[in-house]
């Protein structure tokens, strides 16, 4: 069975959950699978629709993924209007705009009664420190709890709502998120001469290298 | 007892042998090794014992679940630092005299995963191994072959002297200390009484 | 510096449980029991906190991790074709379909079409791998039951006669590293396919041996039948997948709704459940293993000859398009999924593996509450878990 249309799906969340304002994110490669943001606030609402609308019964949440983006500086060229030697011209000027980072949690839903997806739904934190909240999932699909424990393990997205927070893949007392891309791992590498260039650096780190005598 | 006498006696019908010897004989014919398995490696152990390659021939078949009962413990598999510290608490239950097989590259310096956070590069950071045993995984005629080294060490081992196996050896220690879990990493991240970093030899 | 005793310090995470069942039958203590993650019948390194009351199970909470070597990480650092070997050690009984699984995603990422031999082989293997995962499952299970030794040497016995034909293929018992994003890495080797059809048409045999053996033991139906019962609806809200859904009489397989490779070609059906009990997922199991020989029969049939590659594929200087993509396959475990985030650059920028192992563990204490406590071990052993793929 073929699925609606990420536009079609839109407008019907739009009208059955008045104030949710679900986003298209597009996907530039040959997979085309492009996604639909939700906003925090309406997220469990949009999801119990979009597991008990008739048409899409998206039951089956394959998927829970956790990314971290880090702060990006997006360069760009701006046309502004300039006056240059007393004549008004536009000229091209290079801005530097920040994106602040966010962590973000992307959940792959499928329907097993209609056979059909995937759609992807995507939730984003508001940074990557203190404000890292979003609603959880689990009580619409359970599915989601472990996947969601392990977003939180590693990367620290805090889900509310999740009836069994907790670390689950490092021990309890862990105080990192391993999987967020600034995280440094303990030095305890075994000093060997490898031919890859992390590893060799992270060597000579450690020893000044001795020749044979 | 020269050879040449011993010789002439088993002509005769008469076996003589050390007490050394034949104490040796039996240990190395019947090492039961802990029904331990962390990793890939654990299957291609388990083949082991199978039908084809038949551990059974070397009088090891006998694997136990519990640690009182074993004399040999093969790290079968990636250590991870959440597993450490079982590792080290299971080796430290086994009665001596007990042995280490280090098997597979994981075991060995962490392998393939050697880059991981939650990896620990190699299980000798916390108690002795004596036979390592390489390949990702390896073959179980490659643990056959570590177990005859096994077999071989033990045959040789002294009862009396300086290098007497350590169950023979009041001093020398069974156990070895557990380590914590920490905010960032094990604590400490080896045991200094048994490891150190090897020193980095570079062609000049 | 380091730990004093050598026995943990219990620091219970419950909260105080009444010591009766809801029944008021029995009437002690709770008892609080850690299983694993060195117990014999875990798996390897999983663990399960169990409280119990007498025999039964009030509590089960399972606690992962202590396989967790970071295989997302590792391939976040490196290219795409280097994290190709680790994904054997995902699930380590199935590496071809793993092979397969992070092949398929990468192509739908990067848009490459394998040409037709090269799905032929990876019908193949993939589900003589599937052959080689059931038959092991159905031995370890019944390891668990008590049946120490028998049913595993056989089930190993034959696994042998598989792993020959992966080795002759790629070098390997068990890490294959066979497939490549756009077809395989090799073309079979001379004679491989007439050792496959020999391995295959004695496959039959052993079911029907394995069979007589043990589906209709007494010990085995009475062990297994009502125990460990898992309902549909429970089943889906909680993403099951594999054999232990369709166990419970869910029609779901990821071969026939997806279609990936060219399973629309062959003939085949997908068995179902009714009870969603021990017993139907040993039963889902043997089912599905005839049904891959149907399968594998038509494919040793019709493989044709032709390159194994596709010709846009290259190993050197491989970067997909900014984008993402997400690729399941029906493993022999249950969906198998990669979800892959690009930026351009030839690292992935997100690399994330769908473990089924460890979702199919969602419903475990729902599975082992009221039972007995024997009973925990073989409803874990029908599961099928390998622990490299819960903790990755």
């Amino acid at each position: 069975m073929v699925m609606e249309t990420l536009e079609q799906i839109k407008a019907r969340i739009e009208n059955a959950i008045s104030g949710a304002k679900p986003e298209i994110i597009p996907n530039e490669s040959p997979s085309a699978q492009r996604s639909l943001l939700l906003d925090p606030a309406h997220a469990v609402e949009v999801a119990k629709f979009l597991r008990d609308d008739s048409q899409l019964r998206l039951d089956y949440c394959s998927n829970v993924t956790g990314v971290d983006w880090l702060d990006l500086i997006i360069k760009e060229k701006v046309k502004v209007k300039k006056v240059v030697e007393g004549v008004e011209k536009e000229v091209e000027e290079p801005v530097e705009r920040k994106r602040p980072g966010y962590l973000e949690a992307v959940y792959h839903l499928y329907s097993m009664a209609l056979k059909h997806g995937p759609l992807i739904i995507r939730l984003r934190t508001e940074n990557r420190a203190d404000k890292n909240h979003v609603p959880s999932l689990t009580p619409v699909w359970r599915g989601a709890e472990f996947q969601e424990r392990e977003i939180y393990d590693l990367y620290g997205i805090i889900f509310d709502g999740h009836p069994d927070l907790r670390r689950i893949l490092m021990w309890e007392g862990f105080a990192d998120h391993p999987m967020r891309k600034d995280y440094v791992e303990p030095d305890d590498y075994e000093y060997e001469p490898t031919p890859h260039d992390e590893v060799l650096e992270k060597t000579k780190q450690h020893h000044s290298p001795e020749p044979k005598p | 007892m020269n050879e040449g006498l011993r010789s002439e006696l088993s002509k005769q019908g008469i076996f003589t042998t050390t007490l050394g010897d034949l104490y040796n004989w039996g240990r190395k014919n019947s090492v039961w090794p802990l029904q331990f398995g962390l990793a890939c490696c654990a299957i291609e152990m388990i083949a082991t014992t199978m039908a084809r390659y038949d551990l059974a021939r070397f009088g090891a078949e006998v694997f136990r679940p519990s640690p009182r009962q074993a004399d040999l413990m093969i790290v079968a598999g990636t250590v991870t630092k959440k597993m450490a510290p079982q590792v080290v608490r299971l080796y430290n239950q086994m009665p001596e005299p007990k042995y280490v097989i280090a098997m597979g590259a994981c075991a060995i310096s962490g392998g393939p995963f050697k880059q991981g956070y939650n990896v620990l590069k190699g299980i000798d950071r916390f108690i002795p191994v004596d036979v390592h045993i390489p390949g990702c995984p390896p073959r179980p005629e490659a643990l056959i072959h570590a177990f005859m080294t096994l077999q071989k060490k033990i045959e040789t081992q002294q009862l009396t002297g300086v290098n007497r196996p350590r169950h023979l050896d009041a001093e020398a220690p069974s156990e070895f200390p557990v380590p914590k879990f920490g905010g960032h990493d094990l604590e400490p991240p080896n045991n200094p009484a048994v490891w150190h970093a090897p020193k980095l030899v570079r062609e000049p | 510096m380091f730990m004093e005793t050598a026995i943990d310090t219990p620091e219970s995470k419950y909260e105080i449980l009444p010591k009766t069942l809801s029944n008021g039958e029995m009437d002690g203590e709770l008892l609080e029991v850690a299983m694993g993650p060195q117990h014999p019948s875990t798996h390897g390194v999983f663990r399960m906190d169990v409280v119990l009351d007498g025999e039964k199970v009030v509590k089960l909470k399972p606690v992962f991790g202590y396989l967790h070597r970071n295989h997302e990480k590792i391939a976040e650092n490196t290219t795409y074709l280097a994290s190709m070997p680790y994904t054997d050690r995902l699930d380590y009984l199935c590496s071809m379909t793993n092979n397969w699984a992070y092949a398929l995603s990468v192509e739908k990422l990067a848009g490459l079409q394998p040409p037709e031999r090269a799905e032929y082989i990876r019908i193949i293997t993939g589900e003589l791998t599937r052959l080689v995962n059931h038959t092991c499952l159905v031995g370890f299970l019944l390891q668990d039951m008590g049946a120490l030794g028998t049913p595993l040497m056989y089930a190993f016995r034959e696994r042998e006669m598989i792993l020959d034909l992966f080795e002759s293929l790629s070098g390997s018992r068990m890490m294959c590293n066979y497939m490549r994003f756009g077809g395989c890495r090799v073309d079979l080797p001379a004679g491989w396919l007439e050792q496959a059809k020999r391995a295959v048409d004695s496959y039959s045999g052993f079911l029907d041996e394995f069979e007589k053996l043990l589906t209709e033991n007494e010990i085995l139906v009475a062990r297994t039948q009502g125990i460990g019962v898992l309902p549909p609806d429970l089943a889906v809200n909680a993403s099951i997948t594999g054999p232990m859904l369709r166990a419970s009489g869910v029609n779901y397989d990821i071969r026939k709704v997806d279609k990936y490779g060219i399973y629309d070609r062959f003939e085949f059906r997908v068995p179902l459940g009714d009870h969603g009990d021990v017993y139907d997922r040993y039963m889902i199991r043997l089912l599905e293993m005839r049904e891959s020989v149907k399968i594998l029969n038509q494919a040793l049939r019709d493989i044709p000859a032709g390159p194994i590659v596709d010709p846009k594929a290259k190993l050197r200087g491989f970067r997909p398009k900014v984008g993402e993509a997400y690729g399941r396959i029906e493993g022999p475990k249950g969906e198998l999924g990669f979800y892959l985030i690009s930026d351009g650059t030839p690292n992935p920028y997100r690399y994330r593996v769908r473990p089924p192992s460890l979702i199919n563990l969602t419903v475990l204490e729902d599975m082992c509450l009221g039972q007995d406590v024997a009973d925990v071990v073989i409803i874990l052993g029908s599961v099928d878990i390998v622990l490299g793929e819960v903790d990755r």
